[in-house]
């Protein structure tokens, strides 16, 4: 499996951390309540399909990036950086 | 009073030729790491040109002479070795040095890149990989600096606690691709 | 027998080998099978499960009977294909399966017992008693069936693991993929061409077939030379590509030295290829499959193609009287060329009615082979036709029930085959593997024309993917015959008809699981074993699928296929985990002064990847315990030295370096005055502890963090994690600088007076107070100190760059032996925190909080922080929860043990009544006793109670007394001082 970095273009899976769903991306705020918080730090709706999720490229530059991958046809449709996908939130 | 020695990280290594390639330990002087702050990429670029006569080099990319070199090490960061960093970049990048952490080798001759092929997933062909680009990946199971700096010849780092895992770990790639013939 | 002037090998070099001990002689160039043929000897193996006498079948990888045991000891290789293996001088080979003799097989007898060995059999007959499964049946079986056996030695060969990386990989060099590598490389596509046999050229080196004008094999051997001559090609013999993965990767086993003797350690016998390519063209043919009729699997039984091929290309004919079974027109070449050779062809026996003889030679049509005889070697064939039954001596018969295309590196991603009425056999289903063309006979496309033709289409198609223009290359002159066959899968009839040769699965077995209602394929194929062990059914598929279908009453297409899965052909699990045995598992970490420990025989432990001393052992010590109850007095009375470098440390900088600290950390780092160090604690976000430490502001805008040396990278990760997707916006920059220092913890109460006899500065209480850090200097060496302490004394922690590491350590050590002190390892370095009631990851192990370490005011009310949230629920603040105490001895037994449960006094020691466990236990000098920490239910609640200690594991119980953690001066008036 290959990843497209970004910043360093496609590498091999083995250079990269996995951590999970995007959601991770969407931290509530203290007071947002015991629901926001169980879900964002428990629940995964976890379906077959398109996924958006978080990987480091941490033997690479150590880019935190959101990577598109459809987890029933394996197909790879981008990444970008989380930084950047956070910073155009705010 | 004491007076402290230094030593090097393959301390005693004599340089190691198997086949057509040879691995040796590099001196490189000074290395600090700058991690421009937010918002600080142009200044520091000029002050980097005044101060060292290189530029900021671009993702993947090395600046520089054999010398003194600028090397991309990572995402908003790259080290300047062979020459002391200028303390005027303290003011648009984090400086922090870095002159003993590393463990630097130079991998040269015909076969170098197929010795690579054994240790690191990276696509070192020449017309991919050309002399000036460098990349961070893994090395066997070591994060890692490769940098090609000649046509048959890489600049290879890795944590200076893990210099004999790096000499292990190289000869044997060297003595497959040396059984070749 | 070699025949006179046939074959491409090297008939001038002559190779000896043995084979159970008998030498044999053969040429450069021979496999173990063509030599042996070449010598007569057709019997080579013994079956799976029933013993009988196999011969060879195939010519190639796909080979399901002459399997045999090469080498010995640690280098010994079980189930070697003798079709795969080339011949060296000095090669050993060994037969398998068999007891005493290949010739004499005792277990033979199982195949006179075979009646009650069918399909299923096990499932049925070891049923009772229940106990004997394991300890009766099992073993028994096993040592009947089964084929090589590994050593169970230590593995003493090299393999090796590689990248490559291409445009266009090819796979399989027959004249498909020749043409397809060609037109590639020509285009200018960086291309891999990659085979499994040891010359490219495919079937043109098994055929008498022309291309324009030349021999077919002579044809590939001049495009082979003019690929090799191309910069941007990359020739792979004897690398059979095994399996696809996603993003265009492919995993490929080259065998370097399985045909040499050269077994110096540096060599690697075989190279576990990691191939990356943006596009991929298969090639890789198509298999012969055999007819199955009763005892068809006598030695001198073959495949007709693989007869062509020892012919053809190594010179032998494998029988003296050949006779032909076949359902296609493609056979009868098999007789032609024998006859051409001027090998004797008894029949041709063709199961079609309406057929011609293409040559000179007898053909019975509308005929089956209905029986054969000969008990280690093929005597006779009983032939059965309108005409009536005949009997015909032979000693090789050559079948063919048609071609399947190699489909199976389609299917690697899931992909499922499409039946193709025409060939009565599986095509590949285009796509299935993303930017993968397939061309040729695995196409279903058989004529030597139409393969040349489809690899030249398959090029422009990859080559124009890769946005290049393809070069026109005319598609050379060659047979185009087309493929005349009508599908025949087995002869009716009593006795066994063998389908699956390597399982020994007959006609019967498959219809007896139809029977039983084994009618998915899947299930078939698990009930009688068909199709798997190392052929993994190549010869055995769709023979088997067409009879269950038939069995079921389904067509073929419904019946489906079973699953194809990596590798294609067997990989020894050396080969998978290459380069990561022995030093090559896991980089080992040094640290400055490993050198010099070791001078001092301090044997050494594994602290993550890094190496930190147990104990330093001095003359006359017998127990490392001396040595460590001697250490921790080293600290306690004078000063000892401790080698801290392991510990992460990572720059933080930049005008938010303390807003982020305060982010991190349960407590506040942005009051934190510069020149001094605070300890921290880090939360995950679900509230449970990360990790701790001590972090040193150096400057309004600059810190150096301290994790523990097992969670740096961790950490490190997190860190990251947090200034890239929680927090961008903050202005700080992080760095690892773990490998730049070398740090050196400097303890005890006689600390200060050994550094003031080596820095260029003077210390004192004033000035360099606990918690105290900044930059010192040795004769000029810039260093940083840290007033901090590990172990409750007057202690430090010096820095200097790493290249002075192993100077300063000798130095330090140096000092503090002639101060009545010395240097520590790990194990005193334990015991130290444990009486003074220090955590390690013993303690914040992933399940408890801060609450539970009885830090939970540390988690700061006047800011966030990760973790803060989830940490504040309410069952993480149960007062009844396991808690953080001490522990001590109070009955007659005086061990702890860490691990160790906790119970009340009269209860039960099971799990029900479980109230907690010690996670860390020393045996303090310092108190005279054994000391733990660990975890009860209600914690500081319970102090003073009595508990049992149970050690199920190592039968220890002891009755311990509930005690504060912090044992060794309470109010840390030592390490202030």
């Amino acid at each position: 499996m290959r990843l497209p970095c970004p910043i360093c273009g496609e590498r091999d899976i083995r250079e990269f951390y996995y951590q999970g769903a995007d959601v991770a991306l969407n931290r509530p705020a203290p007071d947002a309540g015991d629901d926001a918080w169980q879900d964002y730090v428990y629940l995964r709706d976890n379906q077959p399909g398109e996924h958006r999720d978080l990987w480091q490229h941490e033997s690479g530059c150590g880019s935190w990036i959101v990577v598109s991958r459809n987890t029933v046809t394996h197909e790879v449709s981008g990444a970008k950086l989380a930084k950047e996908i956070k910073r155009a939130k705010a | 009073m004491v007076d402290l020695i230094a030593k090097t990280p393959m301390d005693g290594f004599v340089p190691l030729t198997l086949g057509n390639v040879t691995l040796s330990e590099m001196t490189a002087g000074p290395i600090t790491s700058v991690s421009p702050f937010n918002d600080t990429g142009k200044d520091l670029s000029a002050a980097l040109k005044a101060a060292h006569g290189m530029t900021v080099p671009a993702a993947n990319r090395s600046t520089g002479k054999a010398s003194a070199r600028a090397i991309w090490f990572g995402r908003e960061q790259f080290i300047l070795m062979g020459c002391e960093a200028d303390q005027g970049l303290e003011n648009y990048a984090a400086l922090t040095d870095q002159s003993d952490g590393w463990t630097i080798v130079e991998l040269k001759g015909a076969g170098a890149a197929d010795v690579l092929a054994r240790v690191t997933p990276l696509d070192l062909r020449s017309h991919v990989f050309k002399k000036g680009h460098t990349a961070r990946s893994d090395l066997m199971h070591m994060a890692s600096s490769i940098t090609r700096t000649g046509d048959n010849t890489f600049l290879i780092m890795v944590f200076r606690s893990m210099a004999g895992t790096l000499l292990h770990d190289l000869q044997r790639a060297m003595e497959g691709v040396a059984s070749r013939g | 027998m070699r025949v006179a002037g046939k074959g491409q090998i090297d008939q001038s070099t002559p190779i000896s080998f043995t084979f159970d001990g008998i030498q044999y002689r053969g040429f450069a160039g021979d496999t173990v099978a063509s030599a042996l043929l070449a010598n007569d000897i057709r019997l080579m193996a013994r079956s799976f499960k029933y013993h009988r006498p196999r011969g060879v079948l195939t010519a190639g990888s796909e080979e399901p009977n002459a399997l045999m045991t090469v080498g010995r000891d640690g280098a010994t290789d079980p189930n070697v294909r003798a079709t795969v293996q080339e011949i060296y001088e000095g090669l050993e080979l060994r037969s398998q399966n068999a007891w005493p003799s290949l010739e004499y097989d005792v277990m033979a007898v199982n195949d006179l017992a075979s009646p009650f060995l069918g399909a299923g059999f096990y499932y049925k007959t070891f049923m009772w008693p229940r106990a004997f499964w394991e300890r009766v049946y099992e073993p028994i079986i096993r040592r009947a069936a089964g084929l090589g056996a590994l050593s169970g030695k230590k593995q003493s060969d090299k393999y090796e693991r590689a990248y490559a990386h291409c445009d266009v990989l090819v796979i399989g060099a027959g004249p498909t993929g020749l043409m397809a590598a060609l037109r590639a490389a020509k285009s200018g596509a960086d291309v891999i061409l990659a085979d499994e046999d040891s010359v490219m050229g495919g079937r043109l080196n098994s055929e008498s077939f022309e291309v324009d004008g030349q021999a077919g094999a002579d044809w590939a051997a001049g495009i082979v030379a003019q690929l090799g001559e191309m910069n941007n090609v990359r020739l792979m013999t004897r690398t059979t590509v095994a399996g696809v993965y996603d993003q265009g990767t492919f995993g490929a086993l080259e065998r370097v030295n399985h045909h040499t003797s050269v077994r110096d350690g540096k060599a690697p016998l075989e190279t576990f290829w990691r191939i990356v390519a943006k596009q991929s063209i298969l090639a890789a043919g198509a298999i012969e499959r055999p007819i199955a009729f009763q005892n068809n699997d006598r030695p001198g039984i073959m495949t007709a193609g693989a007869v062509r091929s020892y012919l053809n290309r190594w010179g032998v004919a494998p029988g003296k009287a050949i006779t032909v079974f076949a359902n296609n027109d493609d056979a009868h070449r098999t007789a032609m060329d024998m006859q051409a050779a001027g090998v004797h062809v008894a029949a041709v026996i063709d199961s079609r009615s309406n057929v011609q003889a293409l040559g000179d030679y007898t053909l019975i049509k509308g005929a089956q082979v209905c029986g054969t005889t000969g008990r280690k070697g093929l005597e006779t064939i009983t032939v059965r036709s309108s005409a009536g039954t005949q009997s015909i001596s032979t000693d090789c018969l050559a079948m063919s029930g048609g071609w399947n295309p190699t489909v199976h590196l389609t299917c690697h991603m899931n992909g499922r085959p499409m039946w193709r009425e025409d060939i009565a056999s599986f095509v590949p289903t285009e796509g299935t593997i993303p930017n993968m063309t397939v061309a040729g006979a695995c196409n279903g496309d058989f004529s030597t024309h139409a393969c040349l033709g489809t690899g030249l289409e398959a090029a422009a198609k990859a080559v124009t993917a890769l946005g290049k223009t393809p070069v026109e290359i005319d598609t050379p002159q060659a047979e185009d015959t087309a493929y005349k066959m009508e599908p025949f899968w087995a002869v009716p009839g009593k006795g066994r008809a063998w389908v699956d040769f390597q399982n020994d699965v007959s006609v019967k077995d498959v219809k007896q699981a139809a029977v039983e209602n084994f009618r998915s394929v899947e299930h078939m194929k698990r009930y009688t074993t068909q199709g798997m062990a190392t052929d993994q059914g190549k010869n055995s598929n769709v023979t088997a699928l067409a009879l269950l279908a038939d069995a079921t009453g389904r067509g073929i297409p419904e019946t489906g296929t079973t699953t194809f899965r990596p590798p294609y052909s067997p990989i020894a699990m050396a080969a998978f985990g290459a380069g990561a045995e022995g030093k090559g598992f896991a980089p080992e970490r040094k640290t400055t002064s490993h050198v010099a420990t070791i001078e001092d025989g301090a044997p050494m432990m594994e602290a993550g990847l890094w190496y930190r001393p147990s104990y330093f052992p001095i003359k006359g010590e017998k127990t490392w315990r001396q040595s460590c109850d001697r250490e921790v007095g080293y600290v306690r009375n004078a000063v000892g030295v401790c080698d801290v470098s392991t510990l992460g440390k990572i720059d933080i900088q930049g005008p938010d370096a303390a807003e982020l600290l305060d982010f991190v950390y349960t407590n506040m780092f942005s009051s934190l005055k510069v020149g001094r160090v605070r300890y921290g604690l880090m939360l995950r976000e679900d509230g449970y502890v990360m990790d701790d430490g001590t972090t040193a502001r150096l400057s309004e805008t600059h810190f150096v963090m301290t994790t523990t040396t097992a969670a740096a990278g961790a950490v490190m990760r997190h860190l990251e994690f947090v200034t890239q997707v929680l927090r961008p916006e903050l202005d700080v920059r992080l760095m690892s600088v773990t490998e730049q220092w070398a740090q050196f913890a400097v303890a005890g109460p006689q600390s200060r007076e050994l550094l003031n006899g080596l820095l260029d500065q003077t210390l004192d209480n004033e000035t360099w107070p606990f918690m105290a850090c900044g930059d010192v200097s040795i004769s000029g060496v810039q260093g940083r100190l840290f007033r901090i302490s590990f172990s409750g004394e007057h202690a430090y922690e010096i820095a200097v760059p790493a290249r002075y590491g192993d100077s300063l350590f000798r130095t330090l050590t140096a000092k503090a032996t002639k101060m009545g002190g010395g240097s520590y390892g790990v194990e005193a370095l334990n015991v130290l925190r444990i009486e003074k009631g220090f955590i390690t990851h013993a303690e914040i192990h992933g399940r408890v909080t801060a609450f539970d370490i009885g830090m939970g005011r540390m988690i700061s009310a006047k800011k966030d922080c990760i973790g803060k949230t989830m940490a504040a629920r309410d069952g993480l603040l149960d007062e009844d929860r396991e808690r953080l105490m001490g522990f001590k001895p109070v009955g007659a037994v005086k061990q702890l043990t860490a691990g160790a449960h906790l119970y009340n006094e009269g209860d039960e020691a099971t799990a029900e009544f479980d109230n907690g466990y010690l996670t860390s236990v020393a045996f303090s000098p310092t108190l005279g006793h054994f000391m733990a920490l660990g975890f009860v239910r209600g914690g500081p609640e319970r102090l003073g109670d009595r508990l049992r200690m149970v050690d199920h594991m190592r039968q220890i119980e002891t009755i311990v007394e509930v005690c504060d953690p912090v044992v060794f001066d309470p109010k840390g008036e030592r390490t202030r001082g």
